[in-house]
């Protein structure tokens, strides 16, 4: 095989970490409280901001940078459930999808006022590493360790810990583990802090490697809806083979034809695979 | 029921004597609110029964993009662009909402399969840039002269505004024609509880069909007559979630369940754009969205009818207090 297709196909394998790593989040969150939210990959956007201000304006070191946008974020994830999730529980689902659609355009526009259009970035660039002719990009070898650790730590938290089970016997069943003892509007603000997290921790991971701008959600967010949908809403196994689909096709298909093209078949595909089976591959 | 119909008839008087008041500035803005007013109706017809589809773009884009791109490059009229354009718009909507129906593609999957059509749409009209001039948009070919009627392409506003209006009101008439008796009824027992209404005997993916195919065909009708108007497309404008939204948003604002509703929505976001716009400037860009943003989810937290759903629910309650 041609080695700068090998090429294509690695690279394309790491960026799905970190793709995988937001699936995951969208997921439980979907799964335990029964809500997409549309504005995810904005909150990685915020996340984004969150590294740079705090690395390049207030000068903290890149990692306490990381800390401290993983955390803004976490609490950010638990503000919106409490604030715009939780009063809309008991209402038809649509509402809450639709209340954070109006929380993307609340902070794609918040942050186009505060921080302007202009793309900006880190300043930070770890060199590619070469393997014979081929060139991997070690942000991304980075990125996809990162993620994969992320991952399989979430993963202890939900089968080792008392909370974690709280968190996947209300993503079971939601009335019975009332009965239980179980406080689920505690388990909401806790997954949704996770949730947001997770996007955080996407967030810097991203801030290595892209430009940061007020609308570079819309870069990465319908894919990653795409992602979750396919590998089945509230599943955590399929958001990661989605992602794994989804960033191979459109980095095949961009190596091979046009990106565009790549991610006009990639869509098309979706849609296709969505009325063989329209609970995605892993339907819970 | 007759008081009713004579405000109806005084509010029309008004829309059909405002272009001898209105500057050029307001009533361009006026025809905007009644085009995009008129594709939030559309959009609301199968959002009011749940159906919430945040790929209406790709039906705007279809219509536009058709018809400009026939007069173009063949001269063909848009008499004969924008019901071929619709038609299209329908086949795609048909190709999308008939298996959506049958597989019972509802929800959450609804919303986020057609967010991806959507998205199509958008990589679609940038990768056939030859044709459509990609991100950079395309320009309508001006007829000789400027004003025609064969190329509908007039220089007047006020002949604009009154198009908008009859367009405006053909989507009212559709908004209209699915809120009566059976139909309604019908298709309030689909969104209530498809299985149920299944079993009362509907056919639930005619009915369904019925009502998102006119969605589909209507918004490619606004499309196209918007962008005979604008005479310019791009992607940007045209397609996609930052299209989809705000047209979801509108109906929402102004209230999903009433024939004025997505109007009103319309008229609110487009007046305040514009007041915030004129009054701040360029300077605070994006202020207005961040209001409209926070606008929205206390609405839908806190009126959830909108905003003609509320007056309209706060009246009747008075109604009722009265007697």
């Amino acid at each position: 095989m041609d080695i700068f297709v090998v090429e294509t196909i690695i690279n394309g394998l790491l960026l799905a970490g970190v793709l995988a790593l937001l699936a995951l989040g969208l997921n439980l969150i979907f799964g335990v409280v029964d809500v997409v939210w549309l504005a995810y990959a904005e909150l990685v956007m915020v996340g984004m901001y969150a590294v740079l201000w705090s690395h390049s304006v207030l000068g903290l070191p890149l990692l306490l940078a990381f800390a401290l946008s993983i955390v803004a974020i976490g609490v950010l994830g638990a503000l919106i459930h409490v604030l715009i999730i939780a009063p809309l529980l008991g209402r038809e689902p649509i509402n809450q999808l639709l209340a954070t659609g109006g929380l993307l355009f609340f902070l794609q526009s918040a942050a186009t006022l505060i921080f302007g259009t202009e793309y900006r970035n880190l300043g930070v660039s770890l060199p590619p590493i070469n393997i014979g002719d081929m060139f991997i990009s070690s942000t991304r070898l980075l990125s996809f360790a990162v993620a994969v650790i992320a991952s399989l730590l979430l993963y202890l938290f939900l089968s080792k810990t008392y909370l974690g089970t709280a968190v996947k016997a209300v993503a079971q069943d939601r009335d019975i583990v009332r009965l239980m003892g179980v406080d689920s509007r505690r388990i909401y603000i806790v997954t949704s802090a996770i949730g947001g997290g997770l996007a955080g921790l996407a967030a810097c991971l991203l801030s290595l490697e892209f430009d940061i701008h007020p609308f570079v959600g819309n870069s990465f967010g319908p894919i990653l809806f795409i992602i979750c949908v396919l590998g089945g809403l509230g599943s955590l196994a399929g958001g990661f083979v989605g992602a794994f689909i989804i960033s191979q096709s459109i980095a095949l298909g961009g190596y091979f034809l046009t990106s565009e093209l790549a991610y006009l078949i990639t869509f098309g595909l979706f849609i296709l695979v969505m009325f063989i089976r329209p609970q995605g591959l892993f339907a819970r | 029921m007759i008081r009713n119909h004579s405000m109806a008839f005084a509010a029309l008087g008004v829309l059909l004597c405002l272009p001898l008041i209105l500057p050029t500035y307001l009533l361009h803005l006026a025809i905007l609110v009644l085009f995009w007013g008129m594709l939030s109706t559309a959009w609301a017809l199968m959002g009011r029964f749940g159906m919430v589809s945040l790929g209406h773009s790709a039906f705007i884009a279809i219509g536009a993009y058709t018809t400009t791109l026939l007069w173009n490059s063949l001269g063909l009229t848009p008499y004969i662009g924008i019901p071929l354009a619709m038609v299209l718009a329908m086949a795609l909507a048909f190709l999308i909402f008939y298996p959506s129906c049958r597989l019972n593609v509802v929800g959450h999957y609804f919303a986020l399969v057609t967010l991806a059509v959507g998205q199509i749409a958008v990589m679609a009209i940038v990768a056939m840039r030859d044709q459509t001039g990609g991100s950079l948009g395309v320009t309508l070919r001006a007829a000789e002269g400027g004003h025609s009627i064969f190329a509908l392409q007039f220089t007047d506003k006020p002949i604009w505004y009154y198009i908008a209006l009859m367009v405006w009101l053909a989507g009212l008439g559709a908004w209209h024609y699915f809120n009566h008796g059976l139909r309604r009824a019908t298709l309030d027992a689909i969104a209530d509880d498809e299985q149920a209404a299944a079993a009362m005997g509907i056919n639930v993916t005619t009915e369904k069909l019925r009502v998102s195919l006119s969605s589909a065909g209507l918004s490619a009708f606004g499309g196209a007559m918007l962008g005979q108007y604008l005479q310019y497309l791009n992607p940007e404008y045209m397609a996609g979630l930052g299209v989809a939204l705000p047209l979801v948003f509108s109906a929402v604002v102004g209230g999903l369940y009433t024939l004025l509703g997505p109007t009103i929505g319309t008229l609110v976001s487009i007046g305040f754009t514009e007041i915030l716009r004129v009054t701040t400037g360029t300077a605070l860009i994006g202020l207005a969205n961040t209001i409209y943003g926070l606008l929205l989810i206390v609405i839908i937290i806190f009126a959830p009818l909108g905003i003609v759903g509320g007056i309209l629910a706060h009246m009747s309650r008075q109604r009722k207090g009265a007697r």
